[in-house]
């Protein structure tokens, strides 16, 4: 179990990095503790949609700046609210400030402050899809672990009996959030 | 960007100038000249010199002309009036002349002698007032000398009174008036001016007068006049020839021109100021003096020259007047001149006084103007940095405070997590206090408004209990409401704000109380004093005296026993205000009706508590932010102070006042009133009642007895059972209940059978035979009747062995945790008479997410938002809570899924979305709302027994929590609203508002 605390502590460790630098925030904690038996990934759940819907608006945004004659500033400027949104209900600040940023360059109908701003929003975003994957990767692992050496090592009588089916779930979500199958055996 | 830069700079520079334009618009003409007025001053004063010499030159010419004219006007007048005299005179020689020539040649012989003459002279002399004396002298030629000399019988003499010597002719005086006798004799041609004006006058044949000259005798200045007189007629213009040779003789008089002027002068007035000299100007180069000084002193500067006529063509005479003194400088003139002069060197500088002061003033006005803006300036800048500043910490509050929790979660040594946890606890109090700063900057801006909503006042005042009861249960300080009868059920106000006040002063008490209790105390301020009738004790048996007696000497009639600040919520006061209200109960409609009849109704709200008190020296500024009662106060029990100078403000916008009465060491009561308007029954029974407490009604009826040794707290805890509709008695002790109960049971059955005995912690460890009693109360029960009372034990706070005792002494029902709220104890009761649903035990009050849990589970919500994040975060913290979560992405999707009927429990609503936002869809679903109600009114009105409306609580959801947009939301029907990212305890205060009490009831 050594191992698997180790991990745990990694995982903490990486999740309060994430707060220290910024990258989210109490909204964040808030959302995680939401999580529970019956939906034990909802941060991840939701984290995905936020992802695809984040990449959907700044392709969007991108395509908007791109136009030559005259720039949708009212799309952009709706399409900043969403993610606006979006990233303060799921907790990325960083994120959230860059559309803020980006609001006050799109009120102005600045467009390379724009442009400048959706560099810079994509980057934050990335960053921030990096490091949560990271960290899915990390709890789904933790997770994993701790299945596989309950099932090998039976420490515990009392646990509850794993089937082949969960530790293949569990993989199934490893390979989704982006991480690859250790093979321990 | 450098464009845009530039043409911001110079907007702001004109905007500058603008300013400046506006600002020096305001300066008047007094302002703009402000330079030029010493100038004005000296301009003026000049000005004003040179007017005040014009003035008093002119006046003073005026007084010269006048000056002149009165001089000429009386030299003329004595001019004329010696004129007039003179011809007078010299008329009257002619007349003489005429009768000597009449009567002495004429007559022959001849009618006038010397004698007749001088007589007839001296009795005319009147009409001759200028002349001394007249005088004949008769024409005698040398060769009639001797003839003559010897007719008369005297020679001739000249002058000198020597005889004549030989001439050709003579002019002997033959007759003289008596003044002037000593001419007689005296040939008149001797002298030289005489001699000169008888040759002229016997050549004219007129009045002639000599020149000027002393006279003889008088050694006056005089003149002499001479008349011829004719021997015949003359032809009608005879030759000068002719003239001569008819000539007899000459009538002669002097005029003593002297003293007869002085003589007429005297007769005049003014002849003190006035200078007379009179010349005879024949010889126009040599004026010959013939009355007054030649050098005399007087006003040289101003003459007046008159003519004189005396009759004689040959002699010219003149008449010049001087004033005696020089013109005496003109007082008055002077004086105007002056006065005018410093009247309007006054006027001047009062003038210039005032501009000088109303450009200072002007002065000051824009210093204060200027001042004035810079102040508004900072204080925008101040709120603006207040809220900017707190919303600054905030925002790294909450990562500290996450951080925390994360690393509370994480595994800690002991030392670690105590750490934690204080820092923890440390930045929530820091948050706390942001807030209050924000409070406290909004109350001075005058910001805040209070609202004017109906509220249950009791139901908020439990909740502010359950609030704090954890903490004092801890503690072990007992913690208690009572709210008098009389006050209404609803009253209007502002609810969070009195919860505010409350929470402040029972936190307060909570932080400095470590022993004893704390009682907070409602009742109406226009509370009648105590009344000394009939006190209607409610024990069942005996009165308190004796009581107080036995539980010992140093027992207090409070609540726990523990000496009070005050006296007035003692049980001396306390059990009038029961005994009272007993008594009224009857005539109590009466009174209601009085009651609602005035609008508003005054509260006395008073919090007392047994704790450290407050120091007498620190007791006058505890209404001072900032100040708390010494800076050791603050080292142990923490705090800012800013707490208590908030709750004044907030009574003193609720028309009320705060005051409290303290001692060291005893403890502290903290009393205010506050003024809320009455409900109006009709139109609360309409709508629906948002805060109101729906207690259950299932223990209508029900008889309980409450076994306290202390009074007071009998009276609290028969306060809480009467809202539930119970009827209490009161029971000192374990046995007086007992053998009460026994009595009663054997004596009328059930009739007086109590349905529930609550026996209190002390009363039942005090008593030692506490548990046999009760026992045996529960067999008598059991032996008599099928239904035994419940037995049901009162604690602050409980240990597990006693506990234990407790269910071995046949509390097996339940055990009521302090302190008491009327929810907390009907869930206990349904609990233990079984007619509650399956509710957990009513100890320990659920709090935080359990609670919420406990109100969101089974609710069906519905979720709108565009987002589909947030739409997936909101459903994921609502489902966590139990409630059953479905999502609508736009406002027409929810109005779908809202269309009555519907099953929803309340609706979460994003505000800002495409197509329809939060505002427009809540208008719509009201709107349909409203239909719906009027048709289900009309159609179910005759028999209908539900009352319930379509109404469902809809609650935005908004990033932004300004204050304005929750305005917007309630004008537009929306029940409250959530800030976004969801926090638990936000969610709870919305949802509870609706929630609140539904599963007890609707269960």
């Amino acid at each position: 179990m050594d191992f698997v605390n180790q991990l745990q502590r990694k995982f903490i460790d990486y999740s309060s990095s994430l707060h220290r630098e910024g990258i989210v925030d109490d909204q964040f904690t808030q959302l995680r503790k939401l999580e529970d038996e019956n939906s034990p990934h909802f941060v991840m759940e939701v984290a995905s949609l936020f992802f695809e819907d984040c990449e959907k608006l700044i392709n969007n945004m991108a395509i908007a700046l791109e136009q030559k004659q005259g720039v949708d500033f009212k799309q952009i400027d709706e399409c900043i609210h969403q993610l606006k949104g979006s990233s303060s209900s799921i907790g990325a600040m960083r994120v959230k400030n860059a559309c803020i940023a980006f609001r006050s360059f799109s009120d102005a109908q600045n467009r390379e402050g724009c442009l400048r701003c959706l560099q810079q929003l994509s980057h934050e975003y990335s960053l921030l899809k990096n490091k949560l994957q990271t960290l899915f990767v990390v709890s789904v692992a933790s997770r994993y672990l701790y299945v596989c050496l309950l099932m090998v090592g039976r420490e515990n009588e009392h646990a509850e009996p794993f089937s082949d089916v969960l530790v293949f779930q569990l993989e199934q979500q490893i390979v989704a959030a982006g991480g690859s199958i250790p093979r321990v055996h | 960007m450098g464009l845009k830069l530039q043409q911001s700079y110079h907007h702001s520079v004109t905007l500058k100038v603008n300013e400046q334009m506006g600002t020096k618009r305001g300066y008047t003409f007094i302002q703009a000249n402000r330079a030029w007025l010493p100038k004005f001053l000296l301009l003026w004063v000049m000005v004003m010199a040179f007017l005040s010499t014009w003035i008093y030159k002119k006046m003073d010419a005026d007084n010269k002309v006048r000056r002149k004219e009165v001089l000429s006007s009386m030299c003329d007048q004595r001019a004329r009036m010696l004129q007039d005299q003179f011809s007078v005179s010299v008329n009257h020689v002619h007349a003489l002349a005429i009768l000597v020539s009449t009567f002495h040649y004429y007559k022959d012989p001849s009618a006038i002698d010397q004698e007749t003459f001088a007589e007839y002279t001296a009795r005319t002399a009147f009409e001759r007032p200028l002349l001394s004396g007249v005088a004949y002298a008769e024409r005698v030629v040398h060769s009639e000398r001797e003839k003559f000399e010897r007719q008369h019988g005297w020679t001739i003499k000249t002058m000198k009174r020597e005889p004549s010597p030989i001439r050709d002719e003579y002019a002997p005086v033959i007759f003289s008036q008596e003044t002037v006798s000593y001419i007689e004799s005296l040939d008149m041609m001797s002298g030289e001016e005489d001699r000169e004006n008888i040759l002229r006058a016997r050549a004219t044949g007129k009045a002639v007068l000599t020149s000027p000259f002393r006279l003889l005798g008088s050694h006056h200045l005089g003149v002499v006049l001479t008349f011829p007189v004719y021997k015949s007629k003359l032809p009608p213009s005879p030759t000068e020839q002719e003239r001569i040779e008819a000539t007899a003789g000459y009538l002669g008089g002097a005029f003593d021109v002297e003293s007869l002027v002085e003589n007429l002068l005297g007769q005049l007035a003014g002849n003190q100021a006035i200078l007379v000299n009179v010349y005879d100007i024949t010889n126009s180069s040599d004026h010959l003096i013939m009355y007054g000084h030649q050098n005399q002193d007087g006003d040289l500067a101003l003459l007046h020259e008159s003519k004189l006529d005396f009759g004689d063509p040959f002699r010219k005479h003149q008449m010049i007047c001087r004033y005696h003194q020089k013109a005496p400088t003109s007082w008055t003139a002077l004086t105007t001149a002056f006065l005018f002069f410093v009247i309007c060197l006054l006027v001047g500088y009062i003038l210039y006084g005032a501009a000088i002061h109303i450009v200072k003033v002007e002065d000051d006005f824009h210093e204060m103007e200027e001042l004035k803006v810079r102040a508004e300036a900072a204080d925008v800048a101040k709120s603006q940095f207040l809220a900017t500043v707190s919303h600054e910490i905030r925002t790294p509050m909450n990562g500290i405070l996450g951080m925390l929790a994360l690393l509370l979660d994480t595994d800690l040594s002991s030392t670690q997590r105590d750490y934690a946890q204080t820092a923890q606890v440390c930045g929530k109090a820091l948050i706390t206090l942001i807030n209050e700063v924000l409070d406290r900057a909004k109350i001075e801006a005058g910001k805040l408004e209070l609202e004017t909503v109906p509220f249950d006042l009791r139901s908020i005042l439990d909740d502010v209990l359950s609030l704090f009861s954890e903490k004092s249960r801890n503690k072990g300080v007992e913690l208690a409401v009572f709210v008098s009868d009389k006050v209404p059920e609803m009253v209007m106000g502002d609810p969070g704000r009195f919860r505010q006040i409350i929470t402040n002063l029972v936190g307060n008490s909570v932080k400095f109380t470590e022993r004893g209790h704390i009682f907070v105390k409602v009742h109406l301020a226009e509370n009648p004093k105590p009344m000394e009738g009939p006190k209607a004790e409610t024990y069942l048996n005996g009165g308190s005296d004796e009581d107080a007696l036995v539980s010992g000497a140093r027992q207090f009639k409070t609540l726990s026993g523990y000496e009070a600040a005050d006296e007035r919520n003692s049980w001396d006061s306390l059990k009038h205000l029961v005994a009272d209200e007993e008594l009224r109960y009857d005539a109590s409609v009466k009174m209601k009706a009085a009651d609602e009849a005035s609008q508003s109704v005054t509260l006395m709200v008073s919090v007392e508590d047994t704790g450290i008190g407050i120091p007498l020296i620190a007791q006058d500024r505890v209404f001072m932010p900032f100040m708390q009662a010494d800076s050791s106060t603050s080292r142990n029990y923490g705090g800012t102070g800013i707490g208590l100078s908030i709750t004044k403000c907030l009574v003193e916008l609720m028309g009320g006042h705060i005051s409290f009465i303290s001692r060291p060491q005893v403890g502290s009561t903290f009393s205010f009133t506050t003024v809320f308007g009455r409900c109006k029954r009709a139109s609360f029974s309409d709508t629906k009642k948002p805060n109101a407490e729906d207690l259950p009604s299932g223990f209508r009826g029900l008889k309980a007895v409450v076994v306290d040794g202390k009074p007071v707290r009998a009276a609290v805890t028969r306060y809480h059972l009467k809202r539930l509709g119970m009827l209490v008695e009161f029971a000192n002790s374990v046995k007086i209940a007992a053998s009460a109960c026994g009595k009663n049971g054997s004596s009328c059955g059930s009739k007086t059978q109590p349905d529930i005995v609550l026996v209190e912690k002390d009363s039942w460890l005090s008593g030692e035979d506490g548990g046999l009693s009760l026992r045996t109360l529960d067999r008598q029960q059991n032996g008599h009747v099928l239904k035994s009372p419940k037995m049901i034990l009162l604690a602050t706070n409980i240990t597990n062995a006693e506990l234990e005792k407790a269910k071995a002494a046949g509390f097996a029902d339940t055990t009521i945790m302090k302190p008491l709220r009327a929810s907390m104890v009907a869930a206990c009761l349904q609990q233990v008479l079984g007619t509650g649903k399956k509710r957990q035990p009513g100890r320990g009050m659920l709090n935080g997410s359990s609670v919420l849990g406990s109100l969101l589970c089974g609710k069906k919500i519905l979720v709108v938002d565009d987002n589909m994040v947030n739409r997936r975060v909101a459903a994921g913290a609502l489902k966590k809570f139990g409630a059953a979560v479905e999502c609508a992405e736009s406002g027409k999707a929810a109005l779908k899924l809202l269309q009555l009927p519907h099953s929803f429990d309340a609706c979460f609503m994003d505000i800002q979305m495409p197509e329809m936002d939060g505002f427009e869809a809540t208008r719509r679903i009201r709107m349909m709302e409203s239909q719906a109600n009027e048709q289900m009114n009309g159609g179910t009105e005759e028999g209908s027994i539900r009352t319930g409306e379509w109404h469902i609580p809809i609650l935005a959801m908004t990033a932004d929590v300004i204050h304005a947009t929750y305005d917007e939301c309630l004008k537009c029907g929306m029940d409250g609203y959530v800030s976004k990212p969801f926090e638990e305890e936000n969610l709870y205060l919305a949802v509870a508002k609706f929630f609140k009490t539904k599963p007890i009831s609707d269960s």
